[in-house]
């Protein structure tokens, strides 16, 4: 759906580039985040694909155009079939909700009479219907960006680009806009981009994750892979952040990730019983990567047979690390 | 107290402030908005950028807005005659207040597009809408607050320019207040005229900021 082929870009006066030598493949339907500090080039990078920004070097595909060779008529064609919602949501402060989602509707085109329904039918979709007389200043965080999504949406886009779309709001509104993010990406099969500098958003919605670091791709892949086994000290150190398991490290700890159902079974119990090892938890954290249950416990074991009791532990599926 | 004070010519006076006020702006207006528009679309990182044009377009709106008015005045009068057949009087005077004070409020334009968020403009781009569209669309109605008080601040100069048109006959109370209040040492006229567009100026201001409040959405 969108491809990188060693994009580079570099802004003049720039001292460094922006991005070098970026690879990577967002296929249709799924949910991509990219990840990375700010500065990492996370921002030219979404804009690469909607042609706000053309690559310096390399090609970027999108929905089967080549972005950095269409002329300007190409790419308004283009722009109408990806969505795109912002930090600051980016709203018209002099139009109600409504006329903002209508807006797109017009840029694009479509019949006077075919507006009005439509706009009632996407902020129905977005849970907004009661508040399309309201000005953007009259509405929350949370509610400016439903109306940014409805707006996004409002072209039946086949992708949807998020720019730090909930880095403005706080935890629980965060949530629910992922939800809906989610709810979309199943319901109507939108293919998402997301950047983020939060591990917790790509946790929580994302498929697959790639990590930025000073405009290079430094690790990429499925979510839990890279959530739970991070290689990369830069994935490490925002992992950490998120799961708190990084300071906790003593020398002979070990680290155990379950997954799935295993997370919920006392395996951790009966193995130390068995095989006379005593444990002690030393940091750990029980949650979800997007519905996918999992456990990472920072153990150290002391005495008994504690060889036997990774084997087994090992055998139980879980993944035994040094930490 | 209003020994010298002639109602009628007051009368005149003032309908002729009024004429040339709303003659003048609604040409500064209507000359100043396209032109702050190109100026803004025309600048550095904008959408329409291109340098040389907006150099030549910055640069004469500077000149233009370098010459003292009462000397527009005078060198104006071909291009008046020309325009609306006379020098002379309220018609004489419009084609110079209007060349006075279209840069000017192009400016205030160029200033209040400015003021728009980036953000707003770049979602529009995102969507695919095309120069024209994000103007009419977006930019335009996001500065329309700013736009219109730039009108009430040029409103307000042009009422201070008619006071010079008397030097083409154009009369109106700034004029009066000159002839008589000053030259003739008629000091209940400059009085009476002075208060007069006091009113005028303080009127237009209050008008200005009730649009801007109604149209202001932040």
């Amino acid at each position: 759906m969108i491809s990188f082929q060693s994009v580079g870009k570099t802004f003049a006066r720039a001292p460094a580039p922006a991005l070098r030598d970026v690879t990577l493949e967002v296929t249709a339907g799924e949910v991509f985040g990219v990840i990375g500090q700010s500065g990492a080039g996370k921002s030219t990078l979404i804009r690469l694909i909607n042609g706000l920004e053309r690559p310096s070097t390399g090609t970027v595909t999108t929905d089967g155009e080549d972005v950095g060779a269409l002329d300007a008529a190409g790419l308004r064609a283009l722009r109408r079939r990806v969505g795109m919602i912002f930090q600051h949501f980016n709203l018209l402060s002099s139009k109600t909700v409504a006329q903002n989602v209508a807006y797109p509707l017009k840029v694009a085109g479509v019949p006077g009479a075919q507006i009005g329904p439509k706009v009632e039918q996407l902020l129905a979709r977005v849970g907004l219907s009661d508040q399309a007389h309201k000005h953007p200043a009259q509405l929350s965080g949370g509610q400016k960006q439903r109306v940014g999504i409805a707006r996004a949406l409002a072209n039946g886009p086949k992708i949807l680009l998020c720019d730090e779309a909930t880095s403005a709001l706080d935890p629980q509104t965060t949530e629910q806009i992922l939800d809906l993010l989610s709810e979309l990406n199943r319901e109507l099969g939108l293919t998402i981009v997301l950047i983020t500098h939060e591990m917790e958003v790509i946790r929580r919605v994302c498929h697959r994750v790639a990590v930025l670091d000073a405009g290079s791709v430094v690790e990429s892949g499925e979510v839990a892979q890279v959530f739970l086994h991070p290689q990369h000290a830069v994935t490490r150190a925002l992992v950490a952040d998120a799961a708190g398991l990084g300071a906790a490290a003593t020398p002979g700890a070990l680290r155990l990730t379950f997954r799935g159902q295993a997370t919920y079974e006392p395996i951790l119990g009966r193995i130390a019983r068995d095989t006379g090892v005593d444990y002690s938890i030393l940091a750990g954290r029980i949650d979800r990567i997007r519905d996918e249950p999992y456990g990472q416990l920072l153990v150290s074991l002391v005495g008994g047979d504690i060889a036997a009791a990774r084997e087994r532990l090992v055998a139980a599926g879980v993944r035994v690390e040094e930490a | 107290m209003f020994a010298n004070i002639n109602w009628a010519d007051i009368g005149q006076a003032s309908l002729d402030t009024l004429v040339m006020l709303a003659g003048s702006l609604g040409f500064s207006v209507l000359l100043g908005l396209p032109l702050g528009v190109i100026l803004f679309l025309t600048g550095k990182g904008k959408l329409l950028e291109n340098g040389p044009a907006h150099a030549a377009l910055s640069f004469a709106v500077n000149v233009l807005r370098s010459v003292p008015f009462v000397i527009l005045l005078i060198v104006m009068i071909p291009l008046t005659m020309l325009l609306v057949g006379t020098s002379l009087g309220v018609a004489g005077a419009i084609p110079p207040l209007v060349v006075g004070a279209a840069p000017f409020y192009a400016r205030l334009v160029e200033t209040a597009l400015r003021e728009v968020d980036k953000g707003v403009i770049e979602a529009a781009q995102a969507m695919g809408a095309s120069p024209r569209q994000i103007v009419f669309g977006a930019l335009l109605p996001e500065a329309l607050p700013g736009i219109v008080a730039g009108a009430t601040v040029t409103a307000i100069a042009l009422v201070s320019y008619t006071a010079m048109a008397g030097v083409v006959g154009a009369g109106g109370l700034g004029d009066l207040a000159i002839r008589f209040g000053y030259q003739r040492f008629q000091t209940d006229v400059m009085v009476v005229t002075v208060l007069l567009l006091l009113a005028l100026v303080q009127g237009l201001q209050w008008a200005g900021d009730r649009l801007v409040i109604k149209l202001s959405r932040r």
